[in-house]
């Protein structure tokens, strides 16, 4: 640009106009715009931070949970019960029912979390080994704070203090057919009731009821899956058969209900490889599902209502 | 005695600890000349994967030995073969001349974090004590983790030897030239499609540093190192100010090889896996035991890379600035000159 003053001047005066005549096109005010172009500054430059997880809250907070929230807020008209068992500080271990073919009851639950808690935390959810393997998917979920479901990242995410989400069910639970809707599959090896127990971590049963009428599993087509190498390869009433179209979820109405948190600092040290406690834990974390759903499921009344 | 003195990171090593009164002598061994300055060090011409090493550690009777002869690319050594026969039989020519010396006292190991590989398995952080077996490996994380295993050999033969082995994170600093600062100042950065990897790296001052006080004390045992904190590729690209191109994938013999044979990048299977998923390691050991404290954050690493290497790239951080100030001017209507 010219460094004459006064052609700077006018081109300043010509900038200024656009710009004020742009915002009132677009009504929105100067500082949200200032905002928005000074995010995308940061991370034009490379000016953020991801954590040892590659966790990055900024990106979370401005673009990954704005654009779930509508489909949080007006499509699934999610309702959270029960915030006040998440605690305001330090570790827990929420674990919670899995359902809905994709797996978009993790993200809900996350959205739930930070928005209806008063401290607005991350919570970081664990993801199976397949998230990890897409493209794209591995991106966005390490972003948005998943890990990997393995001990070692459990613990040093407790260990840090972070409130971490679990689906015990894994896919037999996501990838469950729609005539068991509701029923809670296995909870796998227990391997969260021990990873809390190591740490003397409060585990939160969570309950979630809406997820399972989303994308209405009526077949599984295995050699699909198999060629692949999927767990499943959904057949819902409108996947495959309408295409893209057919992966726009159904609106159910949601509801989210976290329980009372269970104590597991308690137990003696070396608790956590007594198979005894564990399976006794994780029967009760699963019991308390259970039970939470079918009081849910009648409260909501039907699923589309 | 630093062997692999003729490398860059030897040689600077080799010229540090002969500065250092502490120690009183310094024998550098490699096959060919040092080009750099090797301070008061001595230069002993011996070829690792003979049995030249043997009697050069014979006739010198040294009391500390730092391996740094493993080569992480294969162009260093002129191939695959050459590379893995300098890293394994190396190392193993090596370790037997030290079983035999009466002299030495103490071995340090230069390895690498390659050793955990990288995969959609493997946890966030790896630490000391975890090193998977079970993940398909090649290529020099094969060779990193064989020779690993000699060291851990060698130390369970001769107990009364302290061994050191210093895991490190891929190092990088203004000068230092390796396949990742080759990577990071093509003018446009191959990168796989909708990947991100996290890694961590460590300067090449602070990887100095801890050789030279693992050299200097006693602290035997495992250790990662690597600076605080993390950063993703694109974020390093974005502060290198270099364009990204995805690809589908870097590790088809078709992209690998128009890669490699335009000598835009020579990429190893070990390499590639790195790109697609990242890798951490936990450094608490790092701190705690062996008692070292790098003077330079991953970020700090990278961007005093990016100052000494890559200036003028395409997407050079002060332009997006520039252009960000303008933009912020236009639209919050405040004029957009204040640079």
């Amino acid at each position: 640009m010219a460094d004459d003053p006064q052609t700077t001047g006018a081109l300043d005066r010509v900038a200024v106009t656009l710009g004020r005549a742009l915002r009132d096109r677009l009504g929105v005010d100067g500082a949200q715009l200032d905002r928005l172009v000074e995010f995308l500054g940061r991370r034009l430059t490379g000016d953020f931070e991801v954590d040892a997880f590659g966790f990055d809250p900024e990106l979370t907070e401005t673009v990954l949970l704005p654009v779930l929230r509508p489909l949080y807020r007006r499509w699934f008209r999610v309702e959270v019960r029960g915030i006040e068992n998440i605690p305001d500080t330090g570790p827990a271990l929420v674990a919670a029912n899995h359902s809905g073919t994709i797996p978009v009851d993790s993200l809900m639950t996350q959205l739930a979390v930070h928005d209806e808690h008063p401290r607005h935390r991350h919570l970081r959810t664990l993801g199976a080994t397949l998230v990890f393997q897409l493209p794209v998917v591995s991106d966005l979920a390490r972003k948005g704070g998943s890990t990997l479901a393995c001990n070692e990242d459990v613990e040093a995410l407790l260990d840090t203090g972070e409130l971490v989400g679990v689906w015990p069910e894994g896919f037999k639970g996501v990838g469950k057919p729609f005539s068991e809707r509701y029923k809670l599959q296995r909870f796998g090896r227990g391997g969260f009731v021990s990873a809390a127990l190591r740490s003397g971590t409060p585990i939160v049963p969570c309950s979630i009821v809406g997820a399972e009428e989303i994308y209405p599993l009526i077949g599984n087509a295995d050699y699909l899956a198999r060629l692949l190498g999927l767990p499943y390869f959904p057949i819902t009433p409108t996947f495959p058969w309408l295409g893209p179209l057919g992966l726009v979820p159904l609106p159910s109405k949601w509801l989210i209900e976290f329980g009372e948190p269970i104590r597991t600092d308690q137990y003696p040290p070396g608790t956590a490889d007594d198979p005894m406690v564990v399976f006794e834990l994780t029967d009760q974390v699963r019991d308390t599902i259970q039970r939470t759903l079918v009081e849910l499921r009648e409260l909501r009344g039907p699923a589309f209502g | 005695m630093v062997v692999g003195v003729a490398r860059y990171l030897g040689g600077r090593l080799a010229q540090q600890l002969s500065a250092d009164p502490a120690v009183q002598r310094v024998i550098g061994v490699d096959v060919v000349e040092p080009t750099e300055n090797i301070g008061a060090a001595e230069f002993v011409r011996a070829d690792i994967r003979t049995s030249d090493i043997g009697r050069a550690i014979q006739r010198t009777a040294p009391d500390t030995v730092v391996h740094m002869n493993i080569l992480a690319t294969r162009s260093d050594a002129g191939g695959r073969a050459p590379q893995k026969e300098i890293n394994v039989i190396g190392t193993m020519q090596l370790l037997a001349a030290c079983q035999r010396s009466e002299s030495v006292r103490k071995v340090v190991v230069k390895s690498s974090t390659t050793v955990y590989g990288a995969g959609p398995h493997a946890p966030a952080l790896f630490s000391e004590d975890m090193v998977p077996g079970m993940v398909a490996r090649g290529g020099y994380e094969k060779d990193a983790g064989e020779v690993e295993a000699y060291v851990r050999g060698y130390s369970r033969r001769r107990p009364d030897v302290g061994v050191t082995i210093l895991r490190f994170a891929n190092v990088l600093g203004p000068t230092i030239r390796t396949a990742l600062s080759e990577y990071f100042v093509l003018p446009v950065v191959p990168v796989v499609l909708g990947r991100d990897p996290r890694f961590q790296l460590v300067h090449e001052q602070d990887c100095l540093d801890a050789l030279r006080l693992a050299t200097v004390e006693d602290r035997p045992g495992i250790f990662n190192v690597a600076g605080d904190g993390f950063l993703v590729l694109s974020q390093a690209l974005r502060r290198a100010g270099r364009p990204a191109l995805p690809l589908p994938t870097l590790g088809t013999p078709l992209i690998g090889g128009v890669l490699r044979r335009t000598r835009v990048a020579d990429m190893d299977a070990a390499m590639v896996r790195f790109l697609t998923h990242g890798r951490g390691v936990d450094t608490t050991r790092m701190r705690t035991a062996l008692g070292f404290d790098p003077a330079y954050s991953t970020r700090a690493t990278f961007d005093a890379f990016a100052a000494a290497r890559s200036r003028g790239g395409l997407l050079e951080r002060d332009r997006v600035r520039a252009v960000e100030q303008t933009l912020r001017g236009v639209l919050t209507g405040e004029t957009g000159h204040g640079r």
